[in-house]
């Protein structure tokens, strides 16, 4: 390794101890603005490791949220909690991959109406389930996990998040997905099963939103289907994500951490107007830097590198 | 036709495919021996990329069959075609502008089954540029290249698949003359290297110098086969092409 690289290392690593101790000398307002800090950290960044490579825009992140936040209110008070995360795991996992199998061979615009209503068909089942044959709809979530406890979760999560997504980029799935994402026709003929690897994303994808809910969902004490699926959330990860840049790794995480603090500033001081500026952010976002934050960086160093001479080298 | 001496790489019979009422390949029958080049000739529209879409598996046929090395390749995934050593180029040329040069044929070399080990991927990324004369492009963006140096590195991806048949939509098209000796000198090479070439061709010199045999096409039907001077002189062909003669 170079000293460079040891020298991030050992800085990730600090920063990461810094983190970890956050519960120990901040108060509940700083701690409870931490976890949705890191939630919608994880979000993003899990977004945009599907999103970002095969440029299909997904607007199922609160269906698989939704499930897991479920799976921990029918099962919390059962199993044991790792027991539960696991079992949330294998439920994102599978619900992806016959989501992937069935709508990953649409175009782009029909996959983000599918997986629109994707969200609304979970949160209607669900309904349905819970009125007529257990006669309850909303579910209390009675399990021995403090604020802290989700903390440290989410926090390992975003950890895990972004080593598969450094792991990834390295692997022969990674590489199938650029390709892919640069033409899919080119990518069948080079022998790739382009089905095999968008589903296999999207179930990673999944998975990591999935556990996000399973972890948060205990900080409600009760939920219900309007809670758990709520639409804003799949809007807000795709303004973040874009914001910051879905075609890097650390792109989306880079718009989640101001947005997120944008978003809670506005729902405490413009409680009944706050989807109305999101709506305006969200439009803003797009004119103005359609390849977000990173794209613009990565273009305004480029431009330092380079010598203003000769913008086009013809040979 | 001569007695087949060897089994044929490629054997297409009764090859049909509709789009609503127009029937783009109409009982098309076509065969390519081992280490033979095959010339797909035919007026604009007459269905010659149709056909090499359904070989390639772009497209399912609607009917006939297609054996591709004694396997019976029609309708398969593309994916799977290409990994049995079926490789292509495309009519409008398709490199990866995102990538290097070197990246683009690694494209094609990193999903073989089973898969080349990391060296033999470096080793065969270098050997392919040589191959098609872009040794000293390795690094370079594919998106600065220029149009016959993008057409040479879409067929090292191509090659790099270490394909039996290769599938070459008009690759000689849009080339200037000089440009044009050297690519169909490539080709041949490729020929007295074993490889078997399928071509979609106009430029006639091309054809006559690189094809051992021809098949004809108009309007989605097979009109001639042969050797390419016999095709080129056979009345129906040069009727598709430039209409009746008048003065007859």
């Amino acid at each position: 390794m170079s000293p460079t690289q040891i020298a991030a290392l050992a800085a990730g690593g600090a920063g990461l101890v810094v983190l970890a101790l956050l519960p120990f000398y901040a108060d509940a307002y700083y701690l409870s603005l931490a976890i949705s800090l890191l939630q919608f950290t994880v979000l993003a960044t899990a977004w945009g490791l599907f999103s970002g490579p095969t440029r299909y825009v997904s607007l199922a992140t609160t269906a698989f949220f939704g499930v897991g936040a479920y799976t921990v209110a029918v099962l919390g008070e059962v199993l044991a909690w790792p027991l539960v995360l696991l079992i949330a795991t294998a439920i994102g996992a599978l619900m992806a991959m016959v989501v992937g199998i069935s709508t990953l061979r649409l175009s782009g615009l029909h996959f983000v109406i599918f997986t629109f209503g994707l969200a609304e068909l979970v949160r209607q089942l669900v309904i349905w389930y819970e009125v007529n044959k257990t006669r309850v709809l909303g579910r209390y979530v009675f399990v021995d996990i403090t604020q802290s406890d989700i903390y440290w979760q989410l926090l390992a999560l975003a950890v895990a998040v972004f080593a598969i997504g450094w792991l990834i980029a390295r692997s022969r799935l990674g590489f199938a997905l650029r390709i892919i994402g640069e033409d899919e026709t080119v990518a069948k003929h080079c022998g790739i099963n382009v089905t095999l690897a968008k589903v296999t994303l999207f179930a990673i994808s999944a998975v990591f939103i999935t556990l996000v809910g399973a972890i948060m969902a205990p900080r409600w004490t009760y939920i219900e289907p309007s809670i758990a699926f709520n639409p804003t959330i799949s809007f807000q990860v795709v303004i973040m994500a874009l914001l910051g840049g879905a075609h890097r790794l650390w792109g989306p995480a880079v718009g989640a951490i101001p947005l997120t603090l944008l978003f809670e500033f506005l729902s405490a001081r413009f409680p009944s107007t706050s989807t109305l500026i999101i709506g305006v952010v969200f439009l803003l976002i797009v004119y103005a830097l359609p390849q977000g934050v990173v794209g613009l960086w990565e273009r305004v160093s480029r431009r330092k590198s380079e010598p203003p001479i000769a913008p086009q080298v013809q040979t | 036709m001569t007695a087949a001496s060897s089994a044929p790489v490629l054997e297409v019979s009764g090859l049909t495919r509709a789009f609503g009422g127009l029937v783009a390949v109409n009982a098309v029958d076509l065969a390519v021996q081992p280490g033979q080049i095959v010339g797909l000739l035919g007026p604009n529209g007459s269905g010659k990329t149709t056909a090499l879409n359904l070989i390639s598996g772009v497209l399912r046929p609607d009917s006939g069959s297609i054996r591709f090395a004694g396997q019976a390749i029609a309708g398969m995934p593309a994916h799977r075609i290409a990994r049995l050593g079926l490789a292509r180029t495309f009519q409008l040329v398709r490199v990866l502008q995102g990538m290097s040069c070197a990246e683009n044929v690694k494209a094609g070399l990193a999903f073989h089954s089973p898969p080349l080990s990391r060296s033999e991927i470096d080793e065969s990324v270098e050997r392919l540029l040589r191959r098609v004369g872009l040794a000293d492009r390795a690094g370079v963006p594919a998106a600065g290249l220029t149009y016959i140096d993008c057409k040479r590195l879409e067929l090292a991806r191509a090659l790099a698949l270490k394909p039996r048949l290769l599938l070459l939509d008009e690759w000689l098209a849009g080339l200037n003359p000089s440009e044009l000796l050297i690519g169909i000198e490539l080709i041949r090479s490729l020929k007295d290297e074993g490889l078997s070439v399928l071509l979609v061709e106009h430029v006639m010199d091309a054809i006559r110098s690189l094809c051992d045999r021809c098949v004809v096409m108009n309007s989605g039907r097979r009109i001639a086969e042969g050797r390419p001077d016999e095709v080129l002189a056979d009345p129906a062909v040069i009727e598709a092409y430039l209409g009746v003669s008048t003065d007859a």
